[in-house]
């Protein structure tokens, strides 16, 4: 997994530092650090809510809770990169779309599949790294389509 | 006026119609853009002349920088003020003989001696290897 | 360039007859929603936008499902898409974004009532949402900083390199030309920020409804930038302010009483910077808020005095008294004197102004918040109600490309 590589020389971009974190969307990050992954979740009607807002698009309530979810998912689609387009990460490397049992598609890398094994289908489950003291990134690794174990550390 | 050491000062943003200013500015030089068709000046600078809409006719033109000062304000606090520069100081508007004018700051001038029609001769501050500014100081007389 | 302003003639001849202005009488607005306003929220502004949406909505007594255009600020840091998202706005056909800050807030509105009237979106609304206060805040240099390489911004790199980067600083180099060829007495100019105050504290949603100010305490408060004090300057704000706006014929079905457009102008003359038109002839003036008013009164047909009352764009009370002038209320030079004492310019004088307490007073919502109350006022609702208002004139920032409105009931 080339991203490990390239971490060695440049940090990988937390998402605060490029001004896109919202509030609503904090507690899935706070979450992710403390190796959870967590979804908001309309409390109304119950909706799932990807990526966060403050509302509902359904009921248009304000109020939402935190689920914390299994991370268990599939492959929805994937791109490899073969030039490389920050310096945090060495091509070649694969950005996956994991469709997670819940419904939520979330952006991720693959731990351990070289691009050449990816394919749509694919059981995944999510894993956690720590990449500083501040800052935790979700990937996703291999799942067999059974397995019932908890997530794990990439570390 | 005085500086606040170890602030950087804000340099001036350089586009293909101000640039021939400020390397005039860096040789102490101080020229004014003309239509030579209208012979009319103007400020900013610009790619087209908004009298004949020519885009040929535009050029620099050597200026005494002599005026008169045509406004002022005093930051007193630092409240609104830039930081790489001592409280109190004075930004000027300095109108030029040839009409057009001009942000700058007065040298060796307190603030509470500024006045509007004050007459003005401009003067070249050089503050490190990359920026000279041009400022003005007051004409006795 | 600037002939008709500093020849005072505004020729019709080069304009579009007003009964070709399909704005005019045409559309309405009919709902208006805001969010507290505070000096900390504590939340996005995206969060703030859509409950400022969802009011205004609910005012006109709408469905989020009727909503089908959105018109916002080039400044807005709000996402569009996000709150299309986050709304659920499920036949959103028509957006626009709209450039030079605070001169937005009336263009907003005119634009909204183009796509009405010409067919293209039956319900707009326009919004805007900021931190202003607890987060970016558009009066400190720090905030410029970041634009200065960008186009519409670019001869500020005339002005930053001599500590000259803030807008109090920038509108002080008009009120020291325009104090000093009118001879303006600088103890003058605190009654326009007195009588605000006064509305503000009828005003429960005001940001300074708790705050009591007196003109002594205007001439104690601090000089920022002589010659501009403290009491001289906005307030910044936290919250949102959202407004809807549909055609005419489809108002008279809504809950409220509409508040008709019945014109909307935008104007941006020759010489024309962001705050810092120092290359016109005269800087005792603003040349963009005159010809702005022209057109409004053009298209309108009606003139300064038929109006009931004003809610001024007022990021320092200089820029209020300027337009004063500017849009025939009084003469030129004599603003100052026409605000003194405070009369003229209450609830129940001549000509009532920011009667919520304005950008000084209530909340700096860019401009939105006065048009807010410029609807309550056709409704009969305000805090500070003007008796038997029918005429309202609302405008957008001056000393940028500017914009406005007159509302009728």
């Amino acid at each position: 997994m080339t991203t490990e590589q390239a971490t060695e020389t440049a940090q990988r971009p937390h998402p605060a530092l490029w001004g896109v974190l919202y509030r609503s969307s904090t507690p899935f990050w706070e979450a992710v650090r403390r190796h959870e992954l967590s979804l908001q979740r309309c409390a109304e009607c119950g909706r799932w809510l990807f990526p966060p807002r403050p509302m509902c698009p359904d009921c248009r309530c304000a109020e939402s809770e935190w689920v914390p979810v299994s991370g268990r998912g599939t492959v929805h689609s994937w791109v490899t990169y073969d030039e490389s387009p920050h310096p945090a990460f060495a091509a070649p490397y694969s950005v996956l779309l994991v469709e997670l049992e819940e419904g939520a598609r979330l952006v991720s890398n693959p731990v351990d599949i070289a691009p050449d094994e990816l394919e749509i289908g694919m059981p995944v489950r999510v894993v956690f790294r720590d990449e500083g003291d501040d800052f935790t990134v979700f990937l996703f690794e291999r799942a067999t389509p059974d397995a019932q174990e908890e997530p794990a550390s990439a570390q | 006026m005085e500086y606040v050491p170890g602030i950087p000062i804000l340099k001036p943003s350089l586009d293909a119609d101000n640039r021939p200013f400020w390397e005039a500015v860096r040789r102490h030089e101080f020229v004014l853009q003309k239509c030579g068709s209208c012979d009319r000046y103007f400020q900013p600078p610009r790619p087209m002349c908004p009298e004949c809409r020519s885009m040929d006719t535009m050029e620099w033109v050597p200026s005494a920088g002599r005026g008169q000062v045509y406004s002022f304000v005093n930051f007193t606090t630092d409240r609104m003020a830039y930081p790489a520069m001592k409280i109190p100081y004075s930004v000027v508007l300095v109108e030029l003989e040839e009409g057009v004018r001009m942000i700058s700051n007065m040298l060796d001038l307190e603030p509470d001696d500024v006045q509007i029609g004050m007459p003005v001769e401009v003067a070249f501050d050089d503050l490190d290897e990359d920026l000279t500014l041009f400022k003005f100081k007051k004409l006795e007389g | 360039m600037l002939s008709e302003y500093l020849e005072r003639r505004y020729r019709p001849e080069r304009r579009p007859s007003p009964e070709a202005n399909l704005v005019r009488d045409n559309t309405a607005i009919v709902g208006i929603g805001q969010t507290e306003f505070s000096r900390n929220s504590g939340r996005d502004e995206l969060d703030m936008a859509c409950e400022a949406i969802k009011n205004a909505v609910a005012d006109a007594g709408l469905a989020i499902e009727d909503i089908d255009g959105l018109e916002a600020f080039t400044l807005e840091r709000t996402s569009m898409p996000a709150i299309v998202s986050a709304l659920g706005i499920p036949n959103l056909r028509f957006t626009s974004e709209i450039s030079f800050g605070g001169g937005a807030s009336g263009a907003n509105v005119l634009h909204a009532a183009a796509a009405v009237a010409t067919g293209v979106a039956n319900h707009v609304v326009c919004y805007r949402s900021l931190n202003e206060a607890s987060g970016h805040r558009y009066g400190r240099g720090d905030g410029y900083v970041g634009y200065l390489s960008e186009a519409p911004t670019l001869h500020y790199g005339y002005y930053f390199p001599f500590g000259f980067l803030t807008p109090l600083a920038w509108a002080g180099m008009y009120a020291k030309r325009w104090m000093h060829e009118y001879g303006i007495d600088p103890d003058q100019l605190g009654w326009y920020s007195v009588v605000l105050r006064e509305n503000a504290l009828r005003n429960p949603k005001a940001v300074f409804n708790d705050r009591p100010m007196t003109h002594a305490d205007y001439l104690e408060s601090p000089m920022i930038v002589e010659p501009l004090r403290l009491f001289d300057c906005c307030v910044d704000t936290d919250g949102a302010v959202a407004l809807v706006i549909t055609s005419a014929e489809r108002a008279k079905d809504l809950k409220q009483t509409p508040a008709y457009i019945l014109a909307a102008a935008q104007s941006c003359p020759p010489e024309q910077e962001i705050q810092t038109s120092y290359n016109r002839p005269v800087m005792s003036g603003l040349p963009e808020t005159w010809y702005m008013g022209q057109e409004l009164f053009r298209v309108a047909g009606v003139g300064p005095a038929d109006i009931d009352v004003a809610q001024l764009y007022d990021p320092f009370s200089f820029g209020a008294l300027l337009q004063l002038e500017e849009l025939g209320f009084c003469e030129r030079g004599e603003s100052a004197a026409f605000c003194e004492g405070g009369d003229r310019i209450r609830p129940d004088g001549q000509l009532p102004l920011n009667t919520s307490g304005g950008l000084l007073s209530e909340a700096y919502i860019h401009g939105y918040n006065l048009i807010a109350e410029g609807v309550r006022q056709i409704r009969g609702t305000s805090t500070s109600q003007v008796e038997g208002a029918e005429l309202v004139l609302a405008t957008g920032g001056p000393g940028v490309p500017t914009s406005g409105l007159i509302l009728r009931r």
